[in-house]
């Protein structure tokens, strides 16, 4: 069968098409951050202006939720990665009982919808009497990146070869020297991938959060922000520059973690 | 004089080595323990204060959560409206999975079979990213699209089909005032946001379709729609069900896109969120319907041998 080795032209236009499809839609994003029209989505806009990175800029209400997602996505980022890789390196060779409950314990965060998570969360800080705080949110957050960053570290630690920790230990070195000059620079880019993607989907995940910061202005992540503001739109054409920014936060990570585990056969991102 | 064996500890440190090279498992359990210490305390508990939480109930005069076990809420759901609502759910979860499936097809077929070099990182990147990047962004792109005055309704106007929109619009129950009020437009954004979740398992399956069967089947004398529904979709159908999984389950637990882009028609998400607020016990039990149902069709997938291919 011929059309195994050549593509037929329908089937090129339906996957270029479709591919057209899962992108084009964002160049909207940018193009509406510049229109002069600030009540509606008209199209064509009637005008363009860059004064609306100006008007983003000077806006007081969206620093703090900016730095809180940071710091949010920063901190649940390094809890994952320290729990995450704990996880890869006791289940990546050994075998034990138990061991296919853990895997699916580790799973079931990203696996159930994000309400379950969500609300799961909720239920427990509600009869357990914890306030929503910013470490709530974390809480949520680092629960459904260990996934991510134990994904990427277990392909690593199989691939690895045993023989390199022997001969380390030939040679004198004790489990933590091996770790540190020989396992470490080993994973390195591998958790560094993970934590990227771990970073960007903690940065801009909505569902869980909204069930765990509460109410308050102080637990506004910047998400939450951009959620308020579709809801009862203000000035739209700021919402698009966050938009671009949170664009931007994400999509960077997550090409870093694509080049950095590139050609491998773990490369990031292919289980999410 | 004998060269000893063994060399001497050196400090704390090796110490602990030679404890954990005797004792591989003590070493095991000090790994695994804080992550699976977290799971089970943060995710698990949680998962069982939601279950507890689903049995208690509220007090209609005070608003005050009864911590009582009864069965009180959940017979709640049985009301008309909410039956409605998680029919509603679970009819667009099959819709957005079944459109999901047709449109991935050709994407995962090109990219499995026909990208090469830089096409191969190219097709990569472009279902990767989508799935990865942010989703409200995403979601939000789609408000521009289909509002009103929005660039659909220009591009039918500019192209002089606008008559096929209000055609389309006008159409009982599906229709409505814009394309983004209405259940149209819910779908085509549940369709674009978790279609990446569908061609990723699905690229996984028809990447390992043997060439050699395509040929075989060819050389028997199959014709190609022939050899692509009795060879090719059996194959491929572990991955279709993997995809489905994520698209059924996501669709089935969102709660932004019909908030955003819809007629206000509520859906399971939808209702646990504006329930948890006033009824704890009343949006947990909701909570735990999506919760059953992707149960009853994990089970399902299982037995079709999704799971291989994940």
């Amino acid at each position: 069968m011929r059309s195994d080795i050549r593509a037929s032209f329908g089937l090129k236009v339906a996957a270029i098409g479709g591919l057209l499809f899962l992108h084009l839609p964002i160049l909207l994003i940018f193009l509406y951050a510049f229109t002069t029209e600030e009540r509606s989505y008209q199209f064509p806009p009637p005008g363009l202006t860059t004064k609306w990175f100006a008007v983003a800029w000077a806006r007081e209400d969206i620093w703090g939720p900016l730095w809180l997602s940071m710091k949010v996505a920063a901190i649940a980022t390094g809890l994952a990665i320290i729990l995450g890789t704990l996880a890869a390196a006791a289940m990546a060779r050994a075998t034990f009982f138990g061991r296919n409950q853990i895997t699916l314990l580790i799973i079931l965060p990203i696996a159930l919808p994000g309400i379950v998570t969500g609300m799961s969360l909720r239920s427990a800080f509600a009869l357990a009497d914890i306030p929503f705080s910013m470490w709530t949110i974390i809480l949520g957050h680092a629960t459904f990146c260990i996934v991510i960053v134990y994904n990427n570290a277990v392909a690593r630690f199989r691939r690895l070869s045993g023989s390199i920790v022997e001969a380390s230990a030939d040679l004198g070195a004790n489990g933590f020297q091996t770790f540190r000059h020989v396992l470490l620079p080993n994973l390195g880019s591998a958790l560094l991938a993970g934590g990227m993607l771990a970073f960007a989907l903690s940065f801009d995940e909505v569902i869980v959060t909204t069930f765990t910061a509460g109410t308050g202005l102080e637990a506004k992540t910047l998400p939450i922000w951009m959620l308020d503001e579709l809801i009862r739109p203000r000035q739209r054409p700021v919402t698009n520059v966050v938009a671009i920014v949170v664009f931007a936060a994400t999509v960077l990570p997550i090409l870093a973690a694509f080049y950095l585990t590139r050609g491998g056969s773990e490369t990031a991102g292919s289980d999410k | 004089m004998t060269a000893r064996a063994i060399l001497p500890a050196r400090g704390p440190a090796d110490r602990l080595t030679a404890l954990f090279w005797r004792r591989p498992n003590l070493l095991l359990l000090l790994l695994v323990s804080p992550p699976l210490l977290w799971l089970g305390l943060v995710y698990l508990g949680s998962l069982a204060a939601l279950l507890l939480q689903s049995f208690y109930s509220v007090d209609e005069f005070s608003g005050l959560v009864t911590e009582e076990l009864t069965l009180k809420t959940y017979g709640e759901l049985l009301r008309p409206e909410n039956l409605d609502m998680i029919l509603r759910t679970v009819l667009m979860a099959a819709l957005v999975t079944l459109a999901a499936a047709v449109l991935a097809f050709p994407i995962a077929w090109f990219a499995a079979r026909h990208a090469r070099g830089p096409w191969k990182a190219i097709f990569y990147l472009g279902v990767m990213l989508p799935l990865w990047s942010s989703y409200l962004v995403r979601v939000y792109a789609w408000k521009l699209i289909l509002a009103k005055e929005g660039i659909v309704t220009w591009a039918a106007e500019a192209t002089g089909t606008g008559f096929v929109m209000n055609g389309i619009l006008a159409l009982p129950v599906i229709g409505g005032n814009s394309l983004s009020t209405s259940y149209i437009g819910t779908f085509l954004v549940f369709l674009y946001v978790w279609l990446p979740y569908m061609i990723l398992p699905m690229q996984a399956a028809l990447e390992r379709v043997p060439t050699t069967m395509l040929e075989a089947s060819a050389d028997l004398g199959a014709t190609r729609g022939q050899t692509f529904r009795t060879v090719v979709l059996p194959l491929a159908m572990p991955g279709v069900i993997a995809g489905s999984i994520f698209t059924f389950s996501l669709t089935l637990g969102d709660y932004i896109i019909p908030q955003i882009v819809g007629n206000s028609a509520r859906f399971i998400g939808l209702a646990v969120y504006q329930q948890q607020a006033y009824n704890l016990p009343l949006a947990a039990a909701l909570a735990m319907i999506p919760i059953v149902i992707m149960v009853i069709y994990l089970a399902l997938a299982r037995r079709a041998g999704a799971f291989d291919a994940l």
